[in-house]
């Protein structure tokens, strides 16, 4: 019988259970990268009576900034610990919204969602973000704007990011509705529906 | 929906594909079978109690070649040079050896016989494993639409699979693109895949093909941007990325 030795022996209690160590970026997409134009873009919040607050692009670099170093959890296992961002804390778009939902779905520009609780992305615990290391941030880690929730798996930090829309309750996004965690807490291992 | 949890599989079966890949056959109970395209993680307990879990893409669908009394899945692992549980899986692990098993997982990336649609499979190196389930569960689905493989690998002794993609009773229709070296008296030079490439070697825009892409970062976002280029709708296309970076 063959004995697994194990190597790498990452006691770094940084690190989730389930979860390694690379110094490489994760990607988790399921279709094409979409190009979007600096020129086109905005970030828009919608609440439930209807109004919409927007961003152009450069309403949002107009807006403070953060600089967030952060550790980033893939579902698929990789961890990357210290990353460094740049962009604007979700409280700061939230400033002016008024909502009584207690839940939001992020969407992105190829069409793509991912639910979240709002509590979960307040309270600095969330931003969009468009610097990484600092660059820009590419198109295939997410750029112009991606969100960034460090605290749970990487695919609720939705790339190509393009809007926030309250809603009643915590309907799934995309990866949740294809066998992903409602929620996704690394350190609970919320991998898996 | 419950949480799938993790499963004891059996190593029943092993073979090399090539000089770094093996295919692996588990048997496991109350595997509950899979759809092509779906993937597992492994986790690997060493006797101190550390762990290490991996996911690995199949290359069986439903219950492989097993049955729903015996169910068995077929998955693929390609020694990383660094790794620290891919040389165990390919160089160590015997029939017979057990490890856990949890899945089947996503539901993105899969196809299925009711499927109607044409499909474009476009595989980068060991990425053609989840189009091996494919190109099974295709074989095995009467009245499927056509479904084509396009195979870009480095050289032809990196193939998985060869016999069984290049059989003539095969029902997938497989085009082998080399990047690196080239087999003797092929009629092409090896190079990258390009634009020209895919628009020869693949279902056209007008057939309105579903699109599977899966290869390492790189490959799938040039082959994507390319295929958007020759006129695919976004929507249409389905990508599964590997390696990290």
């Amino acid at each position: 019988m063959a004995v697994f030795g194990g190597r790498r022996r990452e006691e770094n209690p940084d690190l989730p259970p389930g979860q390694h160590l690379t110094d490489g970026f994760p990607v988790l997409s399921a279709g094409p990268t979409p190009r979007i134009d600096e020129e086109d873009w905005a970030f828009v919040i919608q609440t439930e009576t209807g109004v919409t607050h927007r961003w152009s692009w450069a309403e949002l670099l107009a807006l403070p900034s953060e600089d967030i170093t952060v550790d980033i959890h893939c579902v698929t296992s990789w961890s990357k610990l210290g990353t460094g961002w740049r962009g604007v804390s979700l409280d700061t778009l939230f400033a002016d919204v008024e909502t009584s939902l207690e839940f939001v779905m992020v969407h992105s520009y190829g069409g793509y969602t991912t639910n979240l609780p709002l509590e979960e992305i307040l309270d600095g615990k969330a931003w969009v973000v468009y610097e990484f290391d600092g660059e820009s941030l590419d198109p295939e880690h997410g750029g112009p704007a991606r969100l960034l929730v460090p605290h749970l798996y990487f695919w609720k930090s939705a790339k190509w990011v393009r809007g926030i829309v309250m809603q009643d309750d915590d309907e799934p996004g995309f990866w949740e509705e294809n066998g992903y965690h409602l929620h996704g807490d690394p350190w609970r291992e919320e991998r898996y529906a | 929906m419950s949480s799938p949890g993790w499963r004891s599989g059996v190593l029943a079966r092993a073979r090399p594909l090539t000089p770094t890949a093996r295919s692996l056959v588990f048997t496991v109970e109350d595997w509950p079978g899979n759809e092509a395209g779906q993937h597992v993680d492994i986790r690997l307990t060493a006797p101190d109690g550390y762990q290490a879990v991996r996911s690995y893409s199949l290359a069986s669908a439903g219950f492989g070649a097993g049955s729903a009394d015996q169910p068995e899945l077929e998955l693929v692992v390609d020694r990383l040079p660094d790794g620290e549980v891919s040389p165990f899986l390919v160089d160590e692990l015997e029939v017979g050896d057990t490890v856990e098993l949890r899945g089947p997982l996503g539901r993105w990336f899969v196809w299925t016989p009711q499927q109607t649609r044409p499909v474009q499979l476009i595989a980068g190196g060991s990425g053609v494993v989840p189009f091996v389930a494919m190109a099974r569960a295709h074989a095995g689905a009467e009245g499927a639409a056509p479904m084509r493989l396009l195979y870009s690998l480095r050289s032809p002794a990196d193939a998985f699979y060869r016999d069984e993609l290049s059989s003539p009773t095969a029902s997938v229709d497989t085009t082998w693109h080399y990047t690196r070296a080239v087999p003797a008296e092929w009629p092409r030079s090896a190079g990258r895949l390009t634009a020209d490439d895919l628009a020869r070697e693949t279902l056209p825009a007008s057939a309105r093909p579903l699109i599977f892409i899966c290869g390492p970062t790189g490959f799938v976002e040039t082959v994507a941007r390319a295929m958007i280029e020759l006129g695919h709708a976004d929507d249409d296309i389905r990508t599964e990325r590997f390696g990290g970076i």
